[in-house]
């Protein structure tokens, strides 16, 4: 996720992406519709596996990726750039301090496996 | 008769390899509290031959005859060469097609089932087959309420009483709410679907062969959200009748190419549009190449399937009826469009010639007068049934006093209707 | 080769039925018949050959080994085939009143009265038509039993080994699923169990020996844990092939088991399906079985309509009965001796060939197996990367199906190998023998095994583009 502005701007990371292997579907959640922090807001496919994204932060949908929609491989080429999925009206900024910054989740990623 | 091949020597050979006397030292994990101590209390295992009489003897104590009953199950002339068709033990002693480089027999085959059953259903995607019609109209209604996030499931009482039976106990299970809607003319269309209806259910024929209007109902349905699912449980029927106009189409494929063996197994059938492919219970056979161009075919969204989605599933159906689905497209690909509409006309116009011969009787008449398929509700005087019964014949399924529930099909020859005719005059 | 209709040719015939000889006409109103119907049109020869070709194209148990895990490919006796197709059995309607069809129900009754010998269960229903359906039914019995009861039990415990069915099952029903490990040998974590296992739960599903192919040698305490709680302990009978004649669910202390006919009872797999899952129950569960059930008094067999507490019917009519019918004529084929040697068989053979290959592969639980075990391709993995998956292919050259792979998720490049008793010991020897040298070949030779099957009808196929751009009929083509 990337933030301009007050706006969150949501995907997977390319640890994900590779992890899941070419992804086939992609389900975005509804322009308008409300997502919350820690809920499954969008639903990604892959041949062997489905995943959950889960909103990392509360608000508004104000945009879904249409070419995710219509060529999930995206997902898979571009995770950072073209991939986006869905962009949120953040209610609230604080909550981006509970979230990992890109060297943290790198840690992470690593411990997984 | 055992089929364990490895012979005593090889046994021996394996044991001494494995360093232990008996193979019950293999058993070891096992508590003594719950070995048995004791043999099975079972008779001892038969020779081929002696179970061959067996089974003999226990099938002659069924008795076969004339019968005019339906309702659910058909029966049906079934070409010679289903049979030899889903003998090919390649085919019938194959696993689910997993490994799809040497299960392209099963693989294709199931592929064209799904479009013949399109083909009939006029819908753009079918599943790979479910347990039987009841359970696949079960599961409809689990996609419509997931569809819809609702929960009320609304059918006439003019729908088969078992699959009533089967969706009360679903829908209890799974938290929808099933209102039984009593029929005031013989048909569903006094239902009224609300805003909380996840699912209006139609099946045509109906249960008492009465063939129903479903676009009225589709029209109502998507008036108020729902979805509307066609259930079919004759299938000669889409021979000659135009499918349920509806968005899920359901029923029971019996009637094509399966034999009706004391009601199993057969299958069901789930078809549906594109846009609720995701939403499908089942499996589901796409094509698609290999490196070389060569086209192939593999099980497919298989990220909705119990194995990979585990609690999150569509379903938790694995096995289902693949080999009842092959011989239901060697049926149709034997009959072809002639032989098919002729098999529905003919199961239709028997019913017709039936019915006319019974109401020339004092006492017959009709339950309804509406169009139906192969299959009718007729008034008869008291001790009808007996009659047939005493006359050898089995005249259709008593539904109430002085009611039965006849039905034909093409099987039936002009004097096997005319002795049952004669035989309650 | 093409499909139906791309063989189709306008004007063959096929098998028509006989013409309707009296006058009666059909009378359907017009907008009701339908205008088009876009079935193939072949003659019986092109169908014949149609298929025939299909079929040299797959491989099934009597094409040769088919070690899949968890699967229990056995043999198919013939004999069995044959009783099903007698015209007694497969020409009589399900509604036919009781009297005309007492060898029917004398063989459903009896069927039933076998099983509940081979498990020690008190009752059995024959409806379900799969295993999974007999889960789907265990489950809610187990909901049956506790509204009944008046206990509001939420979760039901599975083992992280577990078959995909078991939690998609108690999730229909809407039980929260929690997923409890298994422990460095195997076996269920107790320390967890005992954690997890309180009164807000209503059931544990186990399979015995679990997917490991492991005999969780804590059962009865496992068993004891959960009815000290008042849960219900559900077996998955998809293993049964390992302890016929050797010990019963029942004894173990389980409350609610399903079987698969289709696998422990050699009814043949169709390629998918059909297939049957009775389920069978302790006393205290049996009046939630599906109704009706089938009675016996002085010789005559009936339906009973069942008790008001059961959960009603879980599908039409009475069950698979051809299925049910091969299921019984194996049991008559080997009786209580023969099933015993079944499984021991079955499960002598499981260590033969896992003693074989435990040098080549990783063993991750190297003990005593049951009828299957599992093998890791995690060394292949890391020093060759060469997968589990490319192994697997390079085993469809060498002639034989390959093991169940992937499966149970806990096991990193999972090969789960079950040979069942019907095997020789040369088609065991040969198969090791493929698999020790495909090992060598992914050493010294890793592109040969990354690039099969070659000796296929096809290669590997993408499996991507069939779920990015589906094409499940032949009306549909791929766009974009």
């Amino acid at each position: 996720m990337r933030v301009e502005g007050d706006v969150a701007v949501v995907g997977i990371t390319d640890f994900a992406q590779h992890a899941l292997g070419d992804i086939v579907f992609a389900e975005l959640p509804a322009v308008g519709g409300r997502v919350e922090k820690g809920k499954s807001a969008a639903v990604v496919e892959s041949v062997k596996s489905v995943s959950d994204v889960y909103a990392p932060v509360c608000g508004e949908v104000t945009e879904a990726n249409k070419a995710v929609a219509e060529a999930p491989e995206v997902l898979n080429k571009s995770p950072y750039k073209d991939g986006w999925m869905f962009k949120v009206k953040m209610e609230d900024k604080s909550e981006l301090n509970d979230l990992m910054d890109a060297a943290a989740y790198a840690k992470f990623a690593g411990a997984k496996k | 008769m055992r089929h364990a091949p490895a012979s005593p020597r090889e046994r021996k050979e394996m044991l001494d390899y494995l360093g232990i006397k008996a193979c019950a030292d293999l058993f070891k994990d096992v508590p003594e509290c719950v070995r048995l101590r004791k043999p099975l209390n079972l008779p001892p295992g038969l020779t081929e031959q002696e179970a061959d009489v067996h089974m003999r003897r226990l099938a002659n104590e069924n008795k076969l005859g004339p019968s005019f009953l339906g309702a659910g199950y058909y029966r049906h002339y079934i070409p010679a060469a289903v049979g030899h068709i889903i003998s090919r033990s390649e085919l019938y002693t194959a696993y689910t097609p997993y490994q799809a480089e040497v299960s392209q027999g099963v693989l294709q085959a199931l592929f064209e089932y799904q479009s013949l059953m399109c083909e009939l259903t006029g819908q753009e995607v079918s599943n790979a087959t479910m347990y039987d019609g009841s359970t696949a109209l079960a599961e409809a209604c689990v996609m419509a309420h997931n569809i819809t996030k609702r929960t009320e499931i609304l059918a006439s009482d003019t729908l088969h009483p078992q699959y009533r039976e089967v969706l009360k106990t679903y829908c209890e299970a799974g938290g929808l709410k099933l209102s039984i809607i009593p029929s005031n003319d013989g048909t569903s269309s006094n239902i009224q679907p609300t805003e909380n209806t996840a699912a209006v259910i139609v099946q045509t024929p109906n249960y008492h062969g009465i063939i129903e209007d479903t676009g009225r109902l589709q029209g109502k349905t998507h008036a108020a959200g729902g979805v509307l699912i066609g259930c079919v449980i004759e299938a000669t029927s889409l021979g000659l009748l135009k499918p349920p106009s509806a968005d899920i189409v359901v029923g029971e494929g019996q009637a094509l190419g399966n034999t009706v063996s004391y009601g199993g197994p057969a299958f069901g059938f789930l078809t549906t549009g594109m846009k609720y492919v995701r939403n499908m219970p089942g499996r589901l056979v796409g094509e698609t190449a290999d490196s070389d161009g060569r086209r192939g075919y593999v099980l497919t969204l298989q990220a909705r399937e119990q194995h990979i989605r585990r609690e999150k599933a569509t379903s938790n159906i694995c096995t289902a009826q693949s080999l009842c689905g092959i011989a239901a497209a060697a049926y149709l690909a034997l009959l072809g469009p002639e032989g098919f509409r002729r098999v529905a006309e003919n199961s239709h116009r028997n019913a017709v010639y039936l019915s006319g011969r019974l109401l020339e009787h004092k006492g017959f008449s009709l339950v309804y007068d509406k169009p139906f398929y192969n299959e009718f509700l007729i008034r008869c005087p008291s001790g009808t049934y007996e009659k047939a019964r005493k006359a050898g014949i089995i005249p259709g399924l008593t539904a109430g006093r002085n009611l039965l529930l006849i039905s034909t099909t093409e099987l039936h020859s002009r004097e096997d209707l005319d002795t049952l005719a004669e035989a309650v005059k | 080769m093409k499909t139906l209709m791309g063989e189709s040719s306008h004007g063959r015939t096929g098998v028509l039925p006989p013409a309707v000889i009296h006058g009666a006409q059909a009378r359907i109103p017009k907008d009701m018949v339908r205008q088009t119907l876009l079935l193939p049109e072949l003659s019986e020869v092109d169908v014949i050959r149609h298929y025939t070709a299909l079929s040299k194209m797959n491989f099934g148990v009597d094409s040769g080994f088919y070690p899949l895990g968890s699967c229990t490919m056995k043999y198919n006796p013939k004999l069995c085939e044959d009783a099903a197709r007698l015209e007694g059995f497969a020409q009589i309607h399900p509604l036919q009143p009781e009297d005309t069809v007492q060898g029917a129900l004398k063989l459903i009754y009896e069927t039933e009265g076998a099983l509940c010998e081979v498990t020690g269960m008190d009752a059995f229903t024959l409806q379900p038509a799969a295993g999974a359906h007999g889960e789907l039914t265990g489950v809610m019995l187990t909901k049956a039993y506790f509204r009944d009861i008046g206990e509001d039990r939420r979760k039901i415990l599975v083992a992280d080994s577990s078959h995909g069915t078991n939690p998609a099952s108690a999730a229909y029903c809407g039980y929260e699923v929690i997923t409890i490990k298994s422990d460095g040998r195997g076996n269920l974590d107790l320390k967890e169990l005992k954690e997890q296992m309180t009164t807000d739960v209503a059931a544990l599903m186990l399979t015995n020996p679990n997917t490991l192919g492991l005999f969780d040698v804590n059962i009865c305490e496992i068993t004891e844990i959960v009815h000290a709680k008042g849960g219900l302990v559900y077996y998955d009978g998809a293993n049964m092939n390992a302890i016929m004649g050797i010990a019963r669910p029942a004894d173990m202390g389980y409350d609610i088991i399903h079987l698969n006919l289709h696998k422990t009872f050699a009814t043949p797999h169709g390629g998918g399906g059909p297939g049957s899952g009775p389920v069978g129950v302790v006393k205290k569960l049996s009046p939630y079985l599906p109704a009706p059930r089938i009675i016996e008094k002085s010789g005559r067999y009936g339906f009973d309509t069942g008790t008001p507490k059961s959960i009603g019917r879980v599908r039409a009519f009475h069950g698979s009965f051809a299925v049910i019918l091969r299921a019984y004529c194996y049991m008559k084929l080997l009786g209580g001796d023969g099933l015993k040697e079944a499984s021991e068989t079955a499960v002598l053979n499981a260590n033969y060939l896992m003693k074989k290959l435990k040098g080549h592969f990783d063993l991750p639980y190297d003990r005593t197996c049951m009828h299957e075990f599992v093998l890791s391709g995690r060394r292949q993995a890391h020093e060759n990367g060469v997968h589990t998956l490319d192994i697997a292919k390079r085993l469809l050259d060498w002639g034989f199906h390959a093991p169940t792979i992937y499966f149970p998720l806990i096991v990193e490049e999972a090969i789960m190998i079950e040979p069942t008793e019907t095997e020789n010991k040369n088609t065991l020897d040969a198969f090791a023998e493929a698999m020790i040298k495909i090992a060598v070949e992914c050493r010294e030779n890793p592109e040969l095994v990354k690039s099969a099957p070659k000796t296929t009808p096809v290669g590997r196929l993408d499996n991507t583009l069939a779920a990015r751009q589906p094409v499940l009929t032949w009306k549909q083509k791929r766009g974009r």
